[in-house]
């Protein structure tokens, strides 16, 4: 089947992928050197999930995200400087300095969160889609979450209420095959999560997570469908999560084996890559270009981040209330 | 303003109506609202006056919650009937680690218009799931702001000060004050959340108070003045903001203050309340400040051991006597 994304989208989603994946890169070396207080979660192997999905939304649409959520935000167009001047607990930062990596959102660009609660983004973005048919408009809201957040109790509240109501909402589980240290395979009563859907009488549809274009097309589809007004959908992309649940995971629930394996076979950046380079869209100069404009962009953030200031420890008292 | 005589009920139904016909953005979702007018039959009428605006959901207390918070986040006005107060137990994550941090936690960059409205409340033998009174709880959540009113006067104007807020309210609504009728009066009537009220002025004694315990410091109080011994009662109405300078005028006055609230003793905001007073005006005191609250147990089913368990007039009686030295 022809793809209907023109070149020039093709190498906009690339692009939006290399950021995710040297922002993550960069995370993560800024927190084993000590400049990024707290926990971090990376994406890094799992790109392909959020610039797909992100890239079939409009600006007005609705994301929640997860503790794993720096590259739903980067996909939904957050602003690079004050993500890294947050991770860092700048002033200048998205909350300021009070949230930090697993709490960034930007209400202008329909981010409404990430979340430090497992599946804690299931009720809000149920109340995100009854808005949006109460306020008639043709918006669509996002739930991105994992396999193991599959497991708790709003997700059937959510899914049953996005059902009887037919709320245009996007369920989009990133299966990465671990919940912190715990197998999908172990903690799952099935293997594709997507199966689930049919108890809510709504499509469930699994893909190869790591495709980007296998991504796009089935949140095409499903946006598609809840805008027509026709209900939800659960969209898993199936992935692997290549870092530690947390920065300085042991990991001691897999074998160094299991991720190199993933890492050379199924990386979903190389694999878009040498399609794109295959259809003659991407060049090796491009490919370049695209990486030094990246890198440009994060030093610009990390510099950005670097020489803002620290809160004053008393505008922790901020920020409490419109009238306090 | 003309003056009524109004129940609580009534008074619940007026103001959700006025906010509703002037707002669009106000929508009530909940179980059994829209048939039956809300279990307690405090939506009546609103449902054919506002079609589509009272949604019925089904038994999911978690996203019932979320569903309004999210809606809040999103341009909607809501109000979310928790059914019985006792199920907040159900959307805890919701209302404490969502609703309450998300102003916070994403450093001010947006409003949270949402009402959480909670029956709450014992004396209907309705045993331990369907009897609590569970405000000091949310007290002890920076983020929200906690309602209790008593008289149908201060429903109406709390009821319709908190949907007009920006900020997260949870409103506790006692069952057993569903029929009770005061003046009320019509039209736009506003109590802003923060104000307390001197129901009844005295020089012997402060009752602090609020939500039921207001009509037994009432009833206590009218026996005490046949002692000589004149209470003045504050009704606190919002816990949080808390109006202290209303309580410290008072105490300075009076020298004495006795915290009345139907809730269990301990951890109770009796104990928060209590605290203030000692380290802002002890210099004020001519006695140590008492407590009348809920004895430490789930509420029995029994009338008999429930009437036991819930403060009663003569627990308010003994404890003002106690501190005037009568």
């Amino acid at each position: 089947m022809k793809s209907p994304i023109s070149t020039r989208e093709m190498i906009q989603l690339y692009r939006k992928m290399v950021t995710v994946r040297k922002f993550e890169t960069m995370a993560g070396d800024y927190f084993a050197a000590g400049k990024i207080p707290g926990f971090i979660h990376l994406s890094i192997g799992q790109e392909a999930s959020s610039v797909g999905v992100c890239s079939a939304l409009r600006p007005d649409d609705y994301i929640a995200t997860t503790h794993r959520g720096h590259g739903h935000v980067i996909a939904k167009g957050a602003n690079l400087p004050k993500m890294v001047a947050e991770l860092m607990g700048r002033r200048t930062g998205y909350c300021k300095g009070k949230g930090g990596s697993m709490h960034i959102a930007d209400f202008s660009l329909g981010i409404l969160g990430a979340n430090g609660v497992v599946a804690g983004g299931f009720p809000i973005i149920t109340g995100a889609g009854l808005s949006i048919k109460l306020r008639h408009t043709d918006q669509v809201a996002v739930c991105f979450f994992g396999d193991g957040a599959s497991n708790r109790g709003p997700v059937h509240e959510a899914m049953n209420m996005a059902s009887i109501w037919k709320l245009p909402i996007l369920f989009v589980c990133e299966n990465n095959c671990y919940a912190s240290t715990t197998p999908q395979t172990y903690a799952c009563s099935v293997n594709n999560i997507a199966t689930r859907a049919a108890a809510y009488n709504f499509p469930g549809v699994t893909v190869d997570g790591n495709d980007i274009l296998a991504v796009r097309e089935a949140a095409d589809k499903a946006v598609e469908r809840a805008r027509r007004g026709e209900g939800p959908t659960l969209l898993e992309n199936k992935t692997y999560r290549r870092r530690g649940h947390f920065e300085g995971d042991p990991q001691k629930y897999r074998t160094q084996e299991e991720v190199a394996e993933w890492e050379k076979k199924n990386d979903p950046l190389l694999r878009f890559a040498s399609m794109l380079k295959k259809e003659k869209i991407l060049t090796d100069k491009k490919e370049k270009e695209i990486q030094a404009e990246v890198d440009d962009e994060l030093r610009e953030a990390v510099a950005f981040a670097e020489q803002s200031e620290y809160p004053r420890p008393e505008e922790a008292l901020e920020d409490m209330f419109i009238n306090p | 303003m003309t003056e009524r005589m109004i129940s609580c009920s009534v008074a619940i139904n007026e103001a959700l109506e006025e906010e509703m016909a002037r707002d669009e953005a106000i929508f009530i979702i909940g179980e059994d609202l829209v048939a039956h007018g809300g279990i307690f039959g405090q939506f009546k009428g609103l449902p054919e006056k506002f079609p589509g605006r009272l949604i019925d959901a089904p038994i999911s207390e978690s996203c019932i919650v979320g569903a309004g918070l999210g809606a809040a986040l999103t341009g909607m006005r809501p109000l979310v009937d928790m059914h019985f107060a006792d199920f907040v137990t159900c959307a805890m994550d919701e209302i404490v680690n969502q609703t309450a941090k998300i102003r916070y936690m994403f450093g001010g960059q947006v409003k949270v218009p949402l009402v959480i409205w909670a029956p709450d409340g014992a004396g209907l033998g309705a045993a331990a799931h369907h009897s609590q009174s569970l405000e000091s709880w949310f007290v002890h959540t920076p983020g929200l702001k906690v309602v209790v009113p008593s008289e149908p006067a201060d429903v109406k104007g709390l009821l319709k000060a908190a949907v007009r807020e920006d900020d997260p309210v949870i409103f506790f609504q006692h069952k057993k004050l569903f029929a009770k009728e005061g003046p009320v009066p019509e039209g736009e009537h506003i109590i802003p959340l923060g104000k307390a009220a001197v129901k009844r002025s005295g020089g012997s004694v402060t009752i602090l108070t609020y939500g039921s315990g207001f009509y037994m410091s009432l009833e206590a109080a009218n026996e005490l003045a046949g002692m000589g011994i004149e209470a003045e009662i504050v009704d606190l109405r919002t816990l949080k903001p808390l109006d202290f300078d209303t309580i410290a005028g008072s105490i300075q006055k009076t020298n004495r203050a006795v915290i009345v609230h139907e809730a269990c003793l301990t951890g109770g905001f009796g104990a928060e309340v209590s605290a203030r007073i000692n380290s802002e005006l002890f210099d004020y005191l001519d006695a140590p400040v008492l407590r009348v609250a809920g004895k430490d147990v789930p509420m029995p089913f029994s009338p008999c051991m429930e009437k036991f368990v819930m403060p009663k007039v003569e627990d308010v009686i003994k404890a003002v006597r106690a501190v005037t030295y009568r």
